[in-house]
């Protein structure tokens, strides 16, 4: 698993409160993670934290599973 | 009219978390006022403050017990600690509705003076270094008033009126006064009330410190802070807390064998229209407001054996509370026990009235009226008044009247009657 994939990981665990177990590529943050609507907002600002990148709200629509976050940050990512 | 009485207790104090442990320390004369250590106090003035005790000792308080620790940080302490006061409220009252008529009769009136001003303080911050994309989508949330009532109506599933009162420091007393009117009225069965706050930080105290309203002369001995009626008083001390009461209608307690702490008989309110932070000289506002709460109530002076007063310990605010008081109870003042519990805990601003509601309520039921600590030199227009000074006495209390004065000039007296 690469790094990216590891740091996404552990902040939705951070942020959502969730055993690591449940955090899979897959993963809905909504459907699966019970997240709310402000949940994925602070979320994506996480990212963008974590990852000295920045999230534009179109693209922030569209994060909607770890996947996508990880593969969002993997082609927009200096780091 | 319905009647209304009191059947749950919730309290998160600078004496600790439960109602139970804040009244043992309360009549042992303890003081909950230290020093501030959990922001610089350097430059400020006063540098001290009544803050909850937090952990897992005996009598703290746990956050964690009421709120998930991924949650807390999207809420201001005011917020947690009105969830802590109503979930020991709510418990403590035993009602738990188990139908969506019954949910749908239960409300939540819990106000606060101020809010979340850490929070905002924080936000502001963070605005001004690093731009409005780093403000949290919890930002807003985390520092609005009436969301201390809100989470306690989505905890509990309380669907009924959902209302927060925001008048400063007479925010507890008025929203006990305000929702057991809405129980009068039919509005509500059941009304979970009271007050929260946490402005102990460096705006809070930089803020009240610019208004010269602070104590200053005790930061080395901060339990001697809080003093009412002392000839060396200097200010108030800021603190933080909650109180929550579960009120409900008379015969909806009667019928499902709750435990009835006491009745809400009187409840007056008035205006100063004088100044936006002192009181009016002749204490006029206060005099009326208690007056309209003995009306209401339907008792005379001689009837009430306690006052809780205001008296937050400023030169000016104490004596003509005390002023106002021997003007309406004349003759009777003699027999009557008056006492400010603020010198054990100080001001919880908004919350203040709450907590000091459920100290007047618990003076009714154990027959003991908490001390004025610190009380060594009372003032000259002080004397001749049993203010309690420094130890609690025993002594039955029939009906006890408790007093909250706000900023603004906005007044506010409830008054507690036993309950055979």
């Amino acid at each position: 698993m690469s790094d990216i994939a590891e740091r996404v990981k552990k902040i939705v665990v951070d942020h959502l409160g969730v055993e690591e177990s449940k955090v899979t590529e897959n993963a809905s943050f909504i459907d699966d993670l019970g997240a709310d609507s402000l949940d994925t907002v602070e979320l994506v600002m996480a990212f963008e934290e974590e990852f000295g990148c920045e999230i534009p709200d179109d693209a922030a629509e569209k994060i909607l599973t770890v996947k996508d976050a990880i593969d969002f940050i993997q082609s927009n990512s200096a780091s | 009219m319905r009647r209304v009485v009191v059947t749950g207790l919730g309290l998160v104090t600078p004496l600790g978390a439960g109602h139970n442990v804040n009244w043992q320390r309360l009549i042992n004369a303890e003081s909950g006022i230290r020093a501030i250590t959990s922001f610089d106090v350097s430059d400020l003035a006063s540098k001290v403050a009544g803050q909850v005790p937090r952990g897992t000792g005996d009598g703290a308080f746990n956050a964690d017990e009421h709120v998930a620790p991924k949650d807390q940080r999207k809420m201001d302490d005011f917020i947690i600690f009105a969830i802590g006061a109503a979930n020991e409220a709510v418990r403590d009252s035993g009602w738990v509705p188990q139908t969506d008529e019954e949910r749908e009769r239960t409300g939540v009136m819990v106000g606060s003076g101020i809010g979340g001003l850490p929070g905002i303080a924080e936000g502001a911050v963070t605005l001004h270094e690093r731009g409005p994309r780093r403000l949290s989508p919890f930002f807003i949330p985390g520092c609005l008033i009436n969301l201390a009532s809100g989470h306690i109506s989505i905890n509990h599933g309380f669907k009924g009126p959902n209302h927060a009162v925001v008048t400063a420091c007479s925010t507890g007393a008025h929203a006990i006064g305000d929702a057991a009117r809405l129980i009068m009225w039919g509005d509500a069965d059941v009304m979970v009330a009271g007050g929260a706050e946490s402005a102990v930080c460096r705006l809070g105290v930089g803020g009240f410190a610019a208004m010269r309203a602070l104590s200053t002369g005790f930061n080395d001995t901060p339990e001697k802070a809080s003093r009412p009626y002392d000839k060396d008083r200097d200010g108030f001390v800021i603190s933080e807390g909650a109180g929550v009461v579960v009120l409900e209608e008379l015969e909806h307690a009667r019928k499902r064998g709750a435990h009835i702490y006491a009745e809400v008989v009187g409840y007056g309110l008035s205006g100063d229209a004088y100044h936006i932070s002192a009181p009016a000289e002749d204490g006029n506002g206060g005099f009326r407001a208690m007056r309209m709460a003995l009306q209401r109530a339907g008792l005379n002076p001689e009837d009430i054996d306690y006052v809780n007063a205001h008296g937050t310990s400023t030169p000016l605010g104490d004596e003509i509370e005390l002023g106002a008081v021997r003007r309406l109870f004349g003759p009777a003042i003699e027999k009557l026990a008056m006492s400010s519990t603020k010198s054990a805990i100080g001001h919880l601003l908004g919350a203040a009235g709450a907590v000091e509601a459920i100290y007047s309520i618990k003076a009714i039921n154990h027959g003991v009226v908490p001390p004025t600590l610190n009380l060594e030199n009372p003032s000259e227009s002080c004397q001749g008044v049993n203010l309690v000074p420094r130890q609690a006495q025993e002594r039955r209390v029939r009906a006890a009247l408790s007093n909250s004065f706000g900023f603004g000039g906005t007044n506010a007296s409830l008054v507690f009657r036993e309950v055979a």
